[in-house]
């Protein structure tokens, strides 16, 4: 070790251009041989790019079980975060999703969680055979939007399953709403139970200021931070924070189950360097993040009609706070669905945003971002209203429907099926997922009854254009049931 | 010793003009800025090394981009100009005693700043007291703007960098909007000839026919611009460049020019073959 650990420095960045300089003759994979075995990806991805795609290898520590520079890397990274321990992944945020619920929940133990979690959760629970207990997100009917969990809810859930391993928690949404964290943990602690938190949306958090509480810093146990969003890492990597309370070695073991053993060192490196960058010069960056966002907000209200919301949906509960960095807006009153102005913008405006569902689209304002393509977003949805606009009828604004869960997802998976046509299959229960993607929300997860509304929703989604995935059938024409268990 | 300044036109082609000495180098917010004064050319202006105006070449592009509208609409007050720091358009345009008001909408204030001490040429008419310059975003000025103008004249830098937002479909929609009901929209349309400009060029066509029920393109010969074969675009909600020429009408005013007649007002609208197959190749195709 050269110098003392600190935030400037990158120990994975540093030993890959240690690494170059020392010119190792490759007899090892990667087989392209930086690159030269393969000159039309190198052409593509650059000389410097392919030269750093290498395996683990002793200057460079492996991350299966990191003991030098990933491991410093770690360290720093738990530093910067005010985490126990920080790891890195390299499976996307779904992989530390996965390691969260993995490391706290085994076959029928139960996790309470909102229904508007991301795929990656569910997946998780059909892996290690756990249970669902579902709180009901509260819902703003005229936005069409699921809000935060409110405390009350949660209480209740415990009360009734005081036998729950953990409470699991979307902070903030993808719209930005975030719950009251802070009187979750304590709650989810005071019944002996572990908080995870989804912090997919939220790696600003802990850099910026005047932004809401990160789950570290409101003491929940694990949280899954997707670097690759705000944070500016490459897409693919993602980092897994722990609380002192979560031992590191079983965790490691956890993600060590799924885990590739072929690390990639451009998404290494790129979390390394993000990092840094992050803790260096965060607060600024994310000020202008702040700035730019809104000032694109009170531009779009300006507008007329659309309406990007902010800090005064909070209610003290539900939506407890707002991630201002997030700009969401309201469609609706434009006479258009999220989908219609997200494929608009695209389609005639060469605009790509993040997502557009029935009411709303998000644009994902960031460290990349410049004041001139903001004034070209603002300047393509005025143009939108003013040639697209519509009187304010027929869109069914409600996103959210009651599950039933009937059996866990993973019995669902695994039972015998048979397929039925979309309109038959009322009152079975389904063993497949159905997602509206974005936001990769589930309509339907194994083990749950498919009622009348979710079949009507299914099919006003595909009208209006939503990507649909999940079943077996790609068109969504048919769905698996469990055959044992007839209405 | 020799200075010289060039210019990639492509990734193969250069121009090279010779330089007797750099009078102004400076960065601005948005972009570098440099006045350099050379035996052939003059003075001339390049903004991130690309070249904006010479002082000998200039009148070609102001006057094609200024008097070819101004003699097709019948009654033009009220002017904007979104771009123009060099003041070339604005001083075409004030040679018109019935424009009652213009306004420049220019990004870079450095730019009007730089060109008023060292390109007097160009810059030399915006205190005139019909000017009214606003430094912000051309996208952000137009946004609010309903109903308001004769005539726009996009006088704009290349489709990349800070002039990128005034080649989109965005843009032009709002100039529509912005627009009288008999208004006029003149634009700087880069060059059909080199592979990426042509690209660029159609990009912009393809938009503007998407916005404007009349667009027509035409062409101007500027040595110092690549390939020297330089385009721009009428678009129009009601008069036709050739139809609508008011022939008489504008000789009548007595502006002298040095490039621009209503003669050549009519022939620079026929474009070499390959040039109307570029363009139309786009106006039909839905996507």
């Amino acid at each position: 070790m050269k110098e003392k650990l600190s935030q400037e420095r990158a120990p994975i960045y540093e030993a890959l251009e240690e690494f170059r300089k020392m010119r190792v003759v490759p007899f090892d994979v990667p087989g392209h041989k930086r690159g030269r075995g393969n000159p039309e990806l190198t052409a593509l991805l650059g000389e410097r790019c392919v030269g750093m795609d290498v395996n683990s290898m002793k200057p460079l520590d492996n991350l299966c079980h990191p003991i030098s520079v990933i491991r410093d890397a770690e360290i720093l990274a738990a530093q910067a975060f005010g985490a126990a321990h920080a790891f890195l992944m390299v499976g996307g945020t779904t992989s530390a999703v996965q390691a969260m619920v993995l490391s706290v929940a085994k076959r029928g133990e139960k996790i309470i969680l909102p229904r508007n979690v991301h795929r990656s959760v569910m997946c998780a629970m059909v892996l290690c055979g756990a249970v669902p207990v579902y709180v009901n997100p509260e819902c703003n009917d005229d936005l069409g939007i699921p809000l935060g969990m409110s405390v009350a809810q949660v209480e209740k859930a415990i009360r009734e399953n005081p036998d729950a391993k953990a409470i699991f928690v979307n902070n903030p949404t993808y719209y930005g709403i975030c719950s009251d964290l802070r009187s979750i943990v304590k709650l989810a602690h005071k019944y002996g139970m572990y908080c995870l938190v989804d912090e997919a949306h939220g790696t600003h958090f802990y850099f910026g200021e005047g932004l809401p509480v990160s789950a570290m810093a409101a003491g929940a146990d694990m949280a899954a931070v997707s670097m690759h969003k705000s944070g500016g890492s490459l897409t693919q990597s993602s980092i897994l924070l722990t609380g002192p309370t979560m031992p590191e070695g079983y965790v490691r073991q956890i993600i060590n189950l799924t885990q590739t053993t072929s690390a990639s060192y451009l998404l290494l490196s790129s979390l390394d360097i993000s990092r840094r960058n992050l803790a260096l010069r965060g607060k600024e960056a994310f000020a202008q993040v702040v700035r730019m966002a809104e000032y694109a907000r009170e531009e779009i209200n300006n507008i007329g009609g659309y309406y990007a919301y902010s800090r005064e949906l909070c209610n003290g509960d539900s939506v407890y706070d707002f991630d201002v960095t997030k700009l969401s807006v309201n469609t609706l009153p434009v006479g258009l669905a999220g989908i219609e102005v997200y494929d608009l913008l695209r389609d005639e405006y060469d605009i790509q945003i993040e997502f557009g569902d029935l009411g709303n689209i998000l644009a994902y304002i960031s460290i990349g971002d410049r004041p001139r393509d903001i004034e070209r977003l603002v300047s393509a949805m005025a143009e939108v209203r003013r040639r697209f606009a519509r009187a304010r009828v027929s869109l069914m604004s409600q996103e959210y429907i009651e599950p039933e869960v009937a059996v866990s997802p993973q019995d669902a998976f695994y039972a015998d099926k048979v397929s039925l046509k979309l309109e038959e299959a009322e009152g079975w229960i389904c063993s497949e997922f159905v997602m509206c993607y974005p936001p990769g929300i589930p309509i339907l997860a194994p083990g749950e009854r498919i009622t009348r509304p979710i079949i009507d929703y299914i099919l006003y989604a595909k009208e209006k254009g939503c990507s649909m995935t999940g079943p077996e059938d790609a068109n969504i024409e048919r769905l698996n049931v469990i055959k044992a268990c007839e209405q | 010793m020799e200075f010289w300044f060039s210019e990639k036109h492509t990734p193969n082609v250069k121009m090279s003009i010779r330089v007797d000495r750099q009078l102004y180098s400076g960065q601005s917010e948005f972009q570098r800025i440099d006045v350099f004064e050379s035996p052939e050319f003059g003075r001339f202006l390049t903004l991130d090394g690309y070249m904006m105006l010479t002082e000998k070449d200039e009148f070609i592009y102001h006057e094609m981009i200024t008097h070819v509208p101004m003699a097709v609409h019948p009654c033009v007050k009220n002017v904007l100009v979104i771009g123009a720091g060099d003041g070339g358009v604005i001083r075409e345009l004030v040679r018109y005693k019935d424009i009652e008001n213009i306004d420049m909408v220019e990004i870079d204030e450095q730019v009007v700043e730089v060109c008023k001490k060292y390109l007097p040429q160009t810059a030399g008419w915006l205190d005139d007291e019909r000017v009214h310059i606003h430094y912000e975003d051309g996208l952000r000025f137009i946004r609010a703007c309903h109903d308001r103008y004769d005539l726009i004249i996009v006088d704009s830098t290349d489709p990349f960098g800070p002039g990128e937002g005034l080649f989109t479909r965005e843009f032009y929609g709002n100039c529509y909007k912005a627009l009288k009901d008999d208004g006029i929209m003149v634009n700087q349309h880069e060059s059909p000839f080199y592979p990426e400009d042509a690209v660029a060029c159609q990009r912009a066509h393809k938009r503007i026919v998407e916005s404007f029920p009349i667009s027509r393109v035409y062409q101007a010969h500027i040595p110092t611009y690549p390939s020297g074969h330089w385009l721009f675009g009428f678009a129009s909600k009601k008069y036709h460049p050739l139809k609508d020429l008011r022939e008489a009408e504008w000789n009548q005013r007595g502006i002298p020019c040095r490039y621009y007649t209503t003669t050549l007002h009519k022939g620079a609208f026929y474009l070499p073959a390959y040039v109307e197959e570029l363009l139309a190749n786009v106006e039909l195709t839905p996507d």
